[in-house]
Formats: C-alpha cells, structure tokens, sequence
C-alpha cells in the first residue's frame, strides 16, 4: 500500500500565510504594530496581549520587521486597541509612562533593573550612566547599563535617551546622536549647552543659598539663581566645599 | 508526547503568548487534512475556525488539563467536528463549481492549474470510501498522525482505526487502477 500512502502525501501543503495572520488577528494572540506620532516623528509601536514589546523610528520599518518576527511571522499591522492607543499618546505627550502595560519579559534581571530605573528620570533631565548604575546597587556596572540601554526595545517610551555619559555629555543613541538630542530638545533641554558645560568639567551645580549639589538637569538645579548657582567638577569637591547632596536626583551615594 | 511537551508545558502557562508558536506549528498539517475533506475553496476559512475554537478552548481550561493534552488529537477533534458541519451545510445547498484560471500567466498559473486538477481527482477517490475511512486515511497519510491519535480524534478503538486505513488504502488503490483503463 506504500504506493498509495505516498500519493497521498501529494496533499499535504504549507497553510497560505493569509490564515496564519487572520487567527492571530482573530484571537489577538499575534505580534502587532502600530505607527503613532512621537516628539521627534513617527515610531513603530510593536503590541502584543502582553503590552507594548518594541519601539523604533519609522525610519527603521524593515528593521523593526526583521527583528520582532516570531520565526517566519513578521508583526502585523493592526491598530492599537483604544486604551492603549490613548495610554502611548498620552506617554509621548508626557514623556512619562503611567499606566501603560512594557513588556521587558524577554530581557534578564539586570536590564530590567537598568530601564525600570530609567522611566523614573523625568522628562527634560538627564543623569549619567554612573547614576543608574548605583541606583540598581551596582556601583562598578556602568558601562554593562550603557549596554542594557543600548538595547531598550521600547526607546522613547523608557526613556534612555535621558542618560548619558558618565563625563557629563549626552553620548550616542541606538537610533543615532541626533535623535537622542532632538528628543531631549523636545523635553526643553539644550544639548549643546549641557555638552558645553560637560567639556568645561562641570558635572554638579550647587545653590549657594540652600547648599545643595544636583546633576545639571534636577528641577532643583534649574531653579537656583544665576547669582547663587556654583558649578561643581566632582562630589568630592562639593562635599569639600560644604555642599550636601539633593534628595531628589541623588548625585552621589547616600553616605 | 514528547516533542509536544514543551509547546504544552508553555501553553499551560501562558495561552496567549504561547498561542503563536501553536499555530505555527499545526497550520500546515491542519490546513492540508481540512483541505482534503472540504476542498481548496473553503479550507482556509474552516481551519481558521478551528484555531479560533481551539484558543477558545485553552483559554477555558486550567493548567493542568493543557498539560495532559495530546494536541494533535484534540487539535483534530474540533476540526473533524467542523469539516462534518460543513459537509452538512454544504450538502444543502446547491454546489457551485468555482473555476478560476489565472490568465496573468506564467509557471505560477500552470502550477496552480496543476495542482487544482490533482486535488479534484483525490476529492473524487476518497469521496469514494465511507466517512471513517476517509478521515482515517487522510488523517494517516496526509496529516500524519499515528493510529493511536487516530482513534482518539475520532474516538474510535486503535484496531477499528488501523482496518480503516489499510481498508481505505485498498478501496483507493482499486479505484486508482480503473482509471488506468476506461
């Protein structure tokens, strides 16, 4: 009969691709995206029943496509359901996360560690990657954290462009400099001037009248006084000069 | 079933996540045993119904019952149940041949033309032997299931199951070699 059984493998076929993407669609069990308008321009926001798994630049459509297929099944398009969809604008809008369901579940502890601390810096303020480093309780790991940020599947969203070089300077973005720095300009900041300031060795600010250091960028910092702000090259020399760190962006370890 | 295992074991703990990867797996043995049974035209729709009954299913089930599956089987049990209704359906109403060439032309054409005049030859032997043989046949040889999940997808005994197909192979075979001479 061996004959026959192998005519009938004749009809044994590959399921048109239209019907894999139709169940998931119709289960919505599928990875999907959408394209929403960000502070800099379009991104691709990549959605699963799980959240929100990957953001890029519309610049980088085929990318994006590549790298979030499951297999052979690339993301489908399909509008963000209307929470969700209100939750991204309203992030973006704000430049803070709220409510808005990330799926981090495929990176390791560390990199969770790295960007949960990261959708605390708010918008319009950087801190280097010493900063997060220690914040996590991992003093020596910076460079490790300027590779987990490296990563970020959802940039913008968790935002890692607000950290920069340990010198003080913005440093370098996944998607390229420019964005890093178009993003912050769109949160108030003056890139130039904070790598200005950088290159001049200036990595605290102090307030004469309160005698307390912050990063550059603290809401603090920007409201000391022209007259009473003092620039500050290490904590040491702060600490030194009788200044006390801020509690709100922690520039040194708690002693 | 061992290979199964692990799709199972991620199914039972995420339904949702691990439903990709189930599709993935099945759509091509599915898509081609249904397409056996209801033809080329409406393949695609009943196995799209049968995915979305199965993730129905698992979303009701706790862990334990997904892990204890044996997905082919029950995979092909909804399904089987899907290709009967429709065959029901079907058979009242009044049966449209759908004759579709292709005249942008090329190899692809041909192929599908091909293809198309193959698949309607089948149709017409195994519309020849009695339900069970039919499913069990295609189920074996087309899909490839073993007898064991043969007889559990359509609950009959592992001994009816394997009669059915060697009965059915036999009836195929006969009606293959009167074609060979009007």
């Amino acid at each position: 009969m061996t004959d026959i059984a192998n005519a009938l493998k004749a009809l044994a076929t590959t399921a048109p691709t239209s019907l894999t993407t139709d169940v998931l669609t119709a289960t919505g069990t599928g990875r999907f995206y959408d394209i929403v308008s960000g502070p800099t321009g379009d991104l691709l926001i990549g959605w699963s029943t799980t959240g929100v798994y990957a953001v890029a630049p519309i610049t980088e459509k085929d990318h994006f496509l590549e790298a979030n297929a499951e297999g052979p099944m690339k993301p489908i398009p399909q509008e963000l359901p209307d929470k969700w969809h209100r939750q991204v604008a309203a992030a973006l809008d704000s430049g803070k996360l709220g409510r808005l369901p990330v799926d981090l579940s495929g990176l390791t502890e560390f990199q969770q560690a790295v960007l949960r601390k990261t959708i605390e810096i708010p918008p319009g303020q950087l801190r280097p990657y010493g900063w997060v480093a220690r914040e996590i309780g991992k003093p020596g790991a910076t460079r490790a954290v300027g590779s987990a940020l490296n990563k970020n599947p959802v940039p913008v969203l968790v935002p890692c462009h607000r950290v920069g070089r340990s010198d003080g300077t913005v440093g370098r973005y996944a998607y390229g400099p420019k964005m890093k720095r178009d993003l912050l300009r769109a949160e108030g900041l003056d890139p130039d001037a904070i790598d200005d300031a950088a290159e001049r060795g200036v990595r605290f600010v102090g307030s004469a009248t309160t005698n307390i250091y912050c990063h550059p960028t603290c809401h603090n910092a920007k409201r000391i006084k022209e007259a009473n702000r003092v620039e500050l090259r290490t904590a040491g020399a702060a600490e030194k000069a009788g200044f006390r760190a801020c509690m709100v962006c922690r520039p040194a370890a708690a002693a | 079933m061992g290979r199964a295992t692990g799709l199972t074991g991620r199914l039972a703990a995420d339904v949702d996540r691990a439903f990709p990867e189930f599709v993935l797996t099945y759509q091509d043995r599915l898509y081609s045993g249904v397409r056996s049974f209801v033809g080329a035209a409406d393949a695609e729709d009943v196995t799209q119904e049968a995915f979305i009954r199965a993730h129905k299913a698992l979303q009701s089930y706790d862990e334990h019952r997904i892990e204890a599956l044996q997905v082919s089987a029950w995979l092909w049990t909804i399904a089987l149940n899907l290709c009967r209704n429709w065959v029901r359906t079907r058979s009242r109403r009044p049966q449209t041949v759908q004759l579709s060439f292709d005249r942008s032309g090329g190899e692809e054409a041909d192929d599908a033309a091909v293809e198309a005049v193959m698949l309607d030859a089948w149709k017409q032997r195994l519309a020849g032997l009695s339900e069970a043989q039919r499913v069990a046949v295609v189920l074996r040889h087309v899909v490839g299931l073993n007898y064991q999940e043969i007889a559990a997808a359509t609950e009959r005994p592992v001994g009816t199951t394997k009669t059915d197909v060697s009965r059915g192979l036999a009836a195929l075979r006969k009606t293959i070699s009167e074609e060979g001479s009007p």
